[in-house]
């Protein structure tokens, strides 16, 4: 029971959207799946929710390390959830869309949630600078063909690689950075993407049959949650 | 200790002087554009937490600080209730309501679309997936489970296999001679331009070649020695102006983020650039 | 000497002093501090932008391949723009939508605008109010243009909506019913818009477009995403995504055949060129940060080694 329909369901799930593809009366099955599936995201929407107000809420309540910062996760996950759900200063009321401009909301996402994310990826500019300096080496000669690969892709994506090299001949033009830029791009970046592609494409079909056919069950777990 | 813990307050209160000038003096800005005071406090508040929340994350760079643990636990708690928040109204007050339920779809005001029974079944599913959150009857959520594993096979392993295999190997015979009109033309014609018969047939080779040595080298059933080993080598060369690549593409996707960022301090927050 | 010229003369000398006394340091084998790298980052794009440094940008073929699809098509043509990013890749991915709702509008094509992402709701609607009702304030929402939102389902909906658009949309993200706008008369599914172009970068992004959608549905697909995503997407370049905008240069270059074609708009912002001066210097930086790194490791390293 707590094992075989989940694995039944996952058969009889993956084999219709498969077969709705080849035969079309069972086209619209196919298509009530998907959308029951997108209903059901959004459930794990609320259990992810959920589960980080259950999770802070006890280090409040525990008052355990840090729970101050805790408090300040579970105050603005209420906030914003409550702007969104009652639709907060929201200039259309309870049809209008959730973010419309000059709702609660809205003003949330622009001045708190955005700040916040795209300063986090920002960061990330500092890291790799810093990777640079310190770990990218040419010790072998695949390294040094990566490195030089990227050199040319870090110069010819800017305007300094036309500048450095616009001199050349149009009858040499592949030698000019921005021009072997992008045939790198279209030729061996091409190819090795492709390869990669191929194998993952590979790796997918024959992951999805093992689930379908209930030979994989990990994502079951274990049976003594 | 006593010291850091001066420090610290010194600094707490430095935060909240900054704070309140960036406020006035953002709200006096706005006013002078002919905002009304009410709208300019609040544009000034809301511009200045922005930037704030920005230095916060910085910080970060020179050492974790409770400025930045703020920020990031604010994040957490503010991007759960967005996911939560959007979800609820496009697709279950969207999608849901609308087919089981005239009342509801009245009180929503979304258009009732008829009573459709199959539609309880992603209802069940769906309380039946946050039984996760209980010890006891966790294991109920595996259904669900099995149905988003289920839908997400059975999509996946079709489009992939179109898109991703067939595609991928159908695209990859292109043709070794281009604008063939023989060997005299082409070395009478030579030359290194990118639009060049040279360059383009150069560019198909390796298109060719580079994706089964790239093949190749992933496939580890076979020891990598002789013409196959030789093979793998030119593969892995392959997939090393790949990752190179990669890697060139990378550091401007981030300098990107950080450009936009401190753009919005300089023109946003500080007024230095237009 | 213009103010950009003066700016760039500037960077480089704080820079290059910078980089000079790192090269010195690190020969001698002394620890570099990793702030001090930060530091160097931080004013390399700082600098420029202070300065206001831009340089002039030409479409490669790719970026122009998306370009050519909106103008030649004709006048009245159904494009579907989606919105598949967040606040994370907003700066180098919302000039591109930016710039390619300009496009559409101005060449008199229908425009649909949705998202796979929640956030891409909220992208939507700004560009609404940014763009079009500045820009083209005599377009009519529900006539020339229409924002359907988000659905929760990642590829999943693009699943639905290939054959079905009322399946899983009933409404617009103001409420109202999508038959009773013109500009979904006779669309009933994906495949009855002349292009696909798909904004972002991450998961569900231009790769699901492609699987999903493009294939599936037969229509043409074109892609702007983040360029870190970019390199992924070449193979499914030109036969199954007709043109991809790869990073915020693809963005530059697609501003800059724009404002070529398209006088009218002479005015408009271009933050893509804009970032390209900032983005030159750091990868000028960067790119001696592995030169010095590597001199380093094989002089004072060998040094440190006897």
């Amino acid at each position: 029971m707590k094992r075989k329909v989940p694995v039944i369901i996952t058969f009889l799930v993956g084999s219709v959207l498969i077969l709705s593809v080849f035969f079309p009366p069972i086209e619209t099955w196919g298509e009530d799946f998907s959308i029951f599936f997108d209903i059901i995201a959004v459930f794990a929407f609320f259990l992810g929710g959920g589960n980080l107000l259950r999770i802070h809420s006890r280090k409040v309540y525990k008052q355990d390390k840090d729970w101050g910062f805790s408090a300040v996760t579970v105050l603005g996950f209420l906030i914003m959830l409550a702007a969104g759900l009652l639709k907060i200063w929201n200039p259309d009321g309870i049809s209008g869309d959730v973010a419309a401009t000059g709702s609660l909301f809205q003003m949330m996402y622009n001045w708190i949630f955005n700040p916040l994310g795209a300063t986090m990826y920002a960061l990330l500019a500092f890291f790799v600078a810093s990777a640079s300096y310190r770990a990218f080496r040419a010790k072998n000669v695949d390294a040094t063909i990566l490195l030089v690969a990227s050199f040319i892709i870090l110069l010819g994506r800017t305007p300094l690689g036309m500048y450095a090299t616009g001199w050349i001949p149009e009858s040499w033009n592949i030698l000019q950075i921005p021009n072997l830029a992008i045939w790198i791009m279209t030729s061996p970046n091409l190819a090795g993407q492709r390869a990669i592609m191929i194998g993952i494409a590979l790796g997918v079909v024959s992951m999805s049959l093992r689930l379908i056919l209930g030979v994989e069950r990990t994502y079951l777990g274990v049976d003594n949650e | 200790m006593e010291n850091s813990k001066k420090i610290s307050i010194i600094v707490f209160a430095g935060v909240i002087v900054l704070f309140f000038v960036s406020w006035i003096s953002k709200t006096s800005g706005f006013q002078s554009t002919g905002l009304p005071f009410g709208a300019s406090v609040r544009d000034g508040f809301l511009i200045t937490l922005a930037a704030f929340l920005t230095l916060a994350i910085i910080s970060f760079l020179y050492k974790d600080n409770p400025y930045y643990k703020f920020a990031e636990h604010l994040f957490v708690g503010v991007s759960a209730a967005y996911w939560m928040c959007v979800g609820f109204w496009s697709t279950f007050v969207g999608n849901f309501i609308p087919k089981v339920s005239s009342t509801l779809s009245g009180f929503f005001e979304v258009p009732y679309k008829g009573f459709d029974i199959f539609y309880f079944v992603p209802l069940i599913l769906g309380i039946m997936l946050l039984m996760r959150l209980s010890s006891k009857v966790g294991w109920v959520s595996r259904w669900s489970l099995a149905f988003i594993v289920g839908t997400t096979a059975g999509l996946n392993l079709i489009r992939y296999m179109r898109s991703d295999f067939i595609s991928q190997v159908s695209n990859t015979f292109v043709p070794l001679l281009v604008e063939w009109q023989g060997t005299g033309h082409f070395f009478s014609n030579f030359n290194l331009s990118i639009s060049g018969q040279f360059v383009m047939m150069l560019g198909n080779w390796v298109i060719f070649i580079g994706v089964f040595c790239g093949i190749i080298y992933f496939f580890f059933s076979k020891e990598h020695t002789g013409f196959f080993g030789a093979a793998s080598k030119l593969g892995i060369w392959i997939l090393m102006v790949t990752f190179g690549a990669s890697f060139g593409y990378t550091v401007m996707g981030r300098v990107s983020l950080l450009v936009g960022r401190l753009t919005f301090l300089f023109r946003d927050w500080l007024g230095l650039i237009n | 000497m213009s103010n950009s010229n003066i700016g760039l003369v500037i960077s480089l000398l704080i820079i290059g002093a910078g980089l000079v006394w790192l090269l010195i340091r690190s020969l001698q084998g002394k620890e570099v501090e990793r702030r001090i790298i930060f530091l160097f980052i931080g004013l390399s794009v700082s600098v420029p932008l202070l300065f206001n440094i831009t340089f002039s940008e030409k479409a490669t073929p790719i970026v122009r391949a998306v370009f050519d699809k909106i103008e030649n098509l004709p006048e009245g043509s159904r494009i579907l723009l989606s919105f598949d990013y967040g606040p994370t890749m907003a700066p180098e991915v919302e000039p591109m939508s930016d710039v390619m709702i300009r496009h559409v509008l101005a060449k008199g094509h229908k425009l649909y605008l949705m998202g796979l992402w929640a956030t891409g709701q909220s992208l939507g609607s700004a560009a609404v109010e940014r763009i079009i009702k500045n820009d083209f304030p005599n377009m009519v929402d529900g006539v020339d243009y229409v924002n359907i939102g988000y659905k929760a389902g990642n590829q999943g909906v693009l699943n639905v909506i290939v054959t079905d658009f009322r399946k899983l949309y009933s409404t617009d993200v103001n409420g109202r019913d999508l038959d009773s706008l013109p500009i979904f008369n006779d669309i009933k599914s994906l495949k009855d818009m002349d292009l696909l172009i798909s904004v972002g970068g991450g998961f569900p992004g231009v790769k699901e477009w492609v699987q999903f959608a493009g294939d599936p549905g037969n229509v043409p697909t074109a892609g702007g995403c983040a360029a870190v995503s970019a390199p992924l997407l070449y193979p499914y370049y030109p036969s199954q995504l007709l043109g991809l905008l790869g990073g915020i240069k693809g963005a530059a270059e697609y501003e800059s055949e724009f404002k070529k074609r398209y006088k009218q708009f002479g005015d408009m912002p271009e933050p893509g060129v804009k970032m390209m001066g900032p983005q030159t210097l750091a990868h000028l930086v960067i790119m001696a940060f592995i030169v010095i790194g590597n001199l380093s490791f094989f002089f004072a390293g060998k040094g440190r080694r006897k």
